[in-house]
């Protein structure tokens, strides 16, 4: 039990301190904690919250399914092939270090107002990593893992299926764990720039009216989505490391 | 030559001996020779055969190619010159019924122990009845069997070793290549594996081919001891011991056991003080 400690403590600590800046700034620009708490509670009973939920949730689902598709896929052809990761990696590297806002405009021009152009925007922040870390995993694969499938005389696709799969596994949930937040992070952001729906619209929508508090019970209910996930998936991962690490 | 190493049969001709497993001749393996950068001539050029049932030990100072000539027998890499063959028949990529330990730890750690040692039978497709019984007798053998469900993180670098052992075992393997397979034991357990490997050897009558930098260890075990030279690697002697077939580790007192040893060393000294003053070269 003493492993729920930190995020426990890290929680409550978020909590007050959360209060305390309440406190300072005054409630009317910083809801406090029971004020927040109670709108988030009377927020999730209307039907148009959920509405906002659904269609940010669509979008997160294609943004990380595509991510997952080409990072993982791209991924392993960098991995595998030193030629193409020694031109490939700078240029992925460069292009996630843009500031990926300022492409959005020509991303609307591409697929127009909608679930598209948020969808793209997640995967511009999704794929990057996710190629990137499977491709790394796939060159630090131990060659005597090949070695030993080989000396077995195995098949190809058994030696994808059985070796390097299992083999790789932990870094592959790793990249969909940051993919995850990331794709998020991108959809949201979308969704504040160029959308009437979803919950990055909601934030942006009561910000216009000046309704603090119902911008902190959307953050919150935000953050708590996504701490559960990373946690969920960080236990998955610390399971398959737990038998997997080398000492 | 010394009157010691006159005392101890030279490798007689071939017409003595079984019929051949696997041969090698005029093997070299020179890395880094198509691309740029140095060409490093790592091995050979190597007469060698291997007779059906025999138990063939290498020694050689450090680099000197026993890894690379381990991976030339094994079909996972092409001599740049000289033929080799397995069974009558040209080595190209991994013949069927050659097993291989690797020097460095090769057990899968998203595995348990019963499941490294079952994954080749697996793979190939045995029954389970049948994967389940050769398992249950290699973990035994091996003394696994208290830990065939553990992962091999949870094991020391002997065991692990272990594991790969009995997984090339299970797969009954006529030529069986073993790269430095106990270089992570103590000195006791290594007897002790040593006495396992010669019983496993004598059970199922397969060529062994060991690469050790035990002097003891190769003397102990081997029907003959190839004595490698500094790189390129190639066989400057081959040491025949005579040993019984039923042989185990209490004929480190003969008195043989003790010729052997020197004759080997008698060899490798010069070799290894080659190795060092070519490394003391380098960091000049
Ligand atoms: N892939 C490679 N590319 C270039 N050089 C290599 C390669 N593999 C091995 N070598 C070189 O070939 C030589 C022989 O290597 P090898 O691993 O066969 O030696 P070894 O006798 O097994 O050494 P050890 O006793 O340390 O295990 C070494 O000098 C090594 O640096
Ligand atoms: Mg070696």
């Amino acid at each position: 039990m003493t492993r729920f400690l930190p995020p426990v403590t890290i929680a409550l600590a978020a909590l007050v301190l959360w209060q305390l800046v309440s406190f300072i700034a005054g409630s009317h620009s910083v809801s406090g904690v029971v004020e927040t708490m109670a709108y988030l509670f009377r927020m999730m009973q209307q039907e148009s919250f959920w509405l906002d939920v659904a269609e940010s949730g669509t979008a997160i689902f294609y943004a990380i399914c595509l991510s997952m598709l080409f990072g993982w896929a791209l991924g392993v052809v960098i991995g595998l092939n030193r030629n193409v990761s020694d031109v490939s990696e700078p240029i992925l590297v460069t292009f996630y270090s843009l500031p990926k806002v300022t492409l959005y405009p020509l991303v609307l021009l591409l697929f127009g107002l909608g679930l598209s152009a948020k969808v793209a925007f997640g995967v511009m922040h999704g794929l990057v990593p996710i190629c990137l870390i499977t491709g790394n995993a796939i060159r630090q694969l131990r060659p005597v893992y090949i070695r030993t499938a080989k000396v077995m005389r195995l098949s190809r696709s058994s030696v994808t299926f059985h070796v390097v799969l299992p083999a790789i596994l932990p870094e592959l949930i790793s990249s969909l764990r940051i993919g995850l937040s990331l794709s998020i992070l991108g959809v949201l952001i979308g969704e504040m720039f160029a959308s009437k729906r979803g919950l990055g619209f909601a934030a942006v929508n009561a910000m216009g009216l000046g309704d603090g508090t119902r911008i902190m019970a959307i953050g919150v209910f935000l953050s708590v989505c996504a701490i559960s996930i990373n946690f969920l998936l960080l236990e998955i991962e610390s399971a398959i490391r737990h038998r997997t690490a080398r000492i | 030559m010394s009157i010691m190493s006159e005392a101890i049969a030279i490798a007689p001709a071939p017409e003595a001996h079984a019929p051949v497993a696997a041969s090698l001749s005029g093997v070299t393996r020179v890395f880094g020779a198509s691309g740029s950068g140095m060409a490093v001539h790592a091995l050979g050029p190597i007469d060698l055969s291997l007779y059906k049932g025999e138990f063939f030990s290498v020694v050689g100072p450090s680099g000197c190619g026993k890894s690379t000539l381990l991976d030339v027998l094994a079909g996972l890499s092409k001599p740049t010159t000289g033929t080799a063959e397995f069974e009558g028949r040209a080595i190209d990529g991994v013949p069927d019924g050659v097993g291989v330990v690797f020097q460095e730890d090769a057990s899968f750690p998203w595995l348990t122990v019963e499941n490294n040692v079952a994954f080749g039978l697996r793979r190939a497709g045995f029954e389970a009845a049948e994967v389940e019984r050769r398992v249950n007798y290699a973990l035994g053998f091996m003394g696994l069997r208290d830990f065939r469900k553990a992962y091999p993180v949870q094991l020391s670098g002997g065991m692990r070793q272990r594991v790969c052992i009995a997984r090339t075992l299970v797969l009954q393997p006529r030529l069986i290549l073993l790269d430095e397979p106990f270089g992570a034991l103590d000195q006791q357990t290594r007897l002790l594996m040593a006495d396992e490997l010669l019983r496993l050897w004598r059970e199922t009558n397969a060529t062994v081919f060991l690469i050790t930098h035990s002097l003891d260890e190769a003397a102990m075990l081997s029907d003959r001891i190839g004595v490698m030279s500094a790189r390129p690697g190639t066989i400057i002697e081959t040491i025949e011991t005579g040993w019984p077939k039923d042989r185990d580790s209490r004929i480190v007192s003969d008195l043989r056991f003790a010729s052997i040893t020197a004759r080997m060393w008698e060899k490798l000294r010069v070799e290894t003080m080659k190795t060092m003053v070519s490394q003391e070269g380098k960091l000049q």
